[in-house]
């Protein structure tokens, strides 16, 4: 094909034409407008923190200059609550630790016997996953709160069920239901021929679970069990509408206590930035993560 | 006509097998004898069984109906021993299937010290030599992943090897592969059947199960249609099937 030769169609649209002798119209595909994957989150992301720190500093600034004279300034205010606002943020992420730790164990157990072999196991264990899976997290910790005695009386011994650690059973239930799903997930996106093989090689079905499928599953489930974390940290400020002293609780008292309505969005706002610094580094992690699991396998 | 082998004890003995799932039959009135040493080619169309055959030899899949022996031992009976089974039957599969969360030195050891309790040293040694022998030796501490498909289905034999098994299952082995990695992989089952392992094949290598078997049997829709010494199936096949098939794929 000596006497080819190449005609370039659309030149300029910024794709790769062929070369062809005949008149073809290519479809037109418009290069991507952000030229690399790093520079729209980036561009975004730092045009969030600016507005945020914006609405920040020009509230306070609104409720500085606002504030009639022999009154403290806005500032002060915030600066006298903001240690006691914090250890309440640290009570919502100690709750947070307990009712994942607590979830975890029960959703792993739970999540194991949604794939056993013996059918009634395996059903109830269904049941109940999609039974707290599908219940309002409010509704369940209501349920904890009030279903639960304050204490236990076992073998003479009393012992106290204060309202934080009925707060913590409340949240486990469905973070439990969660894991669960996503144990069983993970084990069941393992291909069949693992089992085959292992089965082949005469490993017990004990053996082949915990020494071949959840080595490999627990990979997979480790991004969306970390995700499921940082929506129960957000969720743990569920616990203040039940009465118990939390970081949300703390700070709607003290906007109570001073009686300054025009300090409503900065304090508000230190809280969710607490929050925002503590999950969003959670969030970045997962997808990390996630990236790079799925470029392995 | 004389085997390539002293041919010993029947290992395998398949006698009118029956699987069916649903209302689709799979395998019927199958029988077939292996002895100890022999190597036994099971040839024919897709879909006609042979895998399903190899899963049932070693109660992966249960079987309808017949009964199949496995060095004495009956594996159509409710209180069979699969476990024990399955250590007397290596099986060989065409997607590998090695464990990618573990190196290729573990994956051969991880069975004889999880189901045989032998001691962790001698396990290793024994390893080792088994990979030398598929030719893996450098590959100790590779990852499945970094493997070529017929460097890691050598390991899969090792694997199964390191279970001293009476009776080797391969499934297709060779049929994922290209065809440089493919010889590898022939050339390994080659020694060992030359070494008087017993070996059952299922295969789409007609040449190779031609050169290897003592005995081939052909299988269509799910029947053993003919059966005897290569030399006689490929050479003059007795059924229409047999000859139409071969014609096709020779």
């Amino acid at each position: 094909m000596s006497d080819s030769r190449p005609v370039h169609i659309l030149q300029g649209c910024g794709v790769t034409c062929a070369t062809t002798d005949l008149p073809v119209l290519k479809p037109f595909r418009a290069p991507p407008i952000a030229p690399s994957g790093l520079a729209a989150p980036v561009v975004i992301g730092g045009a969030a923190l600016t507005c945020v720190a914006l609405l920040f500093g020009a509230s306070l600034a609104h409720a500085q200059l606002g504030a009639a004279t022999g009154r403290d300034g806005a500032l002060a205010i915030l600066l006298r609550w903001a240690p006691l606002i914090f250890q309440g943020f640290l009570f919502n992420i100690l709750i947070s630790f307990l009712a994942m730790a607590l979830g975890t164990v029960v959703g792993v157990v739970a999540g194991i016997a949604q794939v056993s072999l013996a059918a009634p196991v395996r059903k109830s264990a269904w049941a109940l996953t999609q039974f707290f899976r599908n219940a309002p997290w409010l509704v369940l910790l209501f349920y904890a709160m009030f279903l639960l005695p304050f204490e236990f009386r076992v073998l003479g011994l009393t012992i106290a069920f204060p309202a934080w650690v009925k707060a913590i059973i409340g949240l486990a239930l469905p973070v439990a239901a969660n894991v669960s799903e996503i144990v069983r997930g993970g084990i069941t996106s393992i291909p069949s021929g693992q089992w085959e093989s292992a089965e082949s090689l005469a490993f017990s079905r004990r053996q082949t679970m915990w020494m071949i499928i959840l080595p490999q599953a627990v990979k997979r489930m480790i991004p969306p069990w970390m995700n499921l974390y940082a929506i129960l940290t957000m969720a743990t400020t569920l616990i203040s509408v039940v009465g118990i002293q939390d970081g949300l609780s703390i700070t709607r008292g003290a906007l109570i206590a001073e009686s300054r309505p025009d300090l409503m969005i900065p304090m508000y706002l230190l809280l969710l930035m607490m929050f925002f610094a503590y999950c969003y580094p959670i969030a970045r992690a997962t997808l990390a993560l996630e990236r790079r699991f799925s470029v392995r396998a | 006509m004389a085997g390539r082998h002293q041919l010993g004890d029947p290992v395998v003995v398949v006698r009118g097998v029956e699987k069916s799932f649903g209302p689709l039959t799979v395998l019927k009135d199958v029988g077939l004898t292996v002895r100890r040493g022999e190597t036994v080619c099971i040839i024919g169309p897709s879909g006609s069984g042979k895998s399903t055959l190899l899963r049932c030899i070693n109660a992966l899949v249960p079987i309808s109906k017949g009964s199949i022996t496995v060095a004495g031992r009956e594996v159509n009976d409710p209180a069979l021993d699969k476990l024990a089974l399955r250590r007397d039957v290596g099986i060989v599969f065409q997607q590998y299937n090695l464990f990618p969360h573990k190196t290729v030195l573990q994956n051969v050891m991880m069975a004889p010290i999880h189901v045989l309790k032998q001691d962790k040293a001698p396990v290793e040694e024994r390893a080792r030599r088994l990979l030398e022998r598929v030719g893996l030796s450098a590959k100790l501490a590779a990852w499945p992943g970094e493997l070529s498909g017929g460097q890691q289905q050598r390991v899969a034999i090792a694997r199964s090897l390191a279970m001293n098994p009476k009776v080797m299952l391969f499934d297709e082995v060779t049929a994922a592969l290209d065809p440089e990695t493919k010889k590898e992989v022939l050339v390994t089952i080659q020694d060992l059947a030359a070494d008087s392992m017993t070996c059952i094949l299922v295969t789409h290598e007609m040449g190779f199960a031609r050169e290897v078997a003592d005995h081939v049997y052909f299988t269509d829709g799910g029947v053993i249609v003919e059966h005897g010494s290569p030399e006689a199936l490929f050479g003059t096949p007795r059924e229409e099937r047999t000859k139409a098939f071969l014609d096709k794929v020779l």
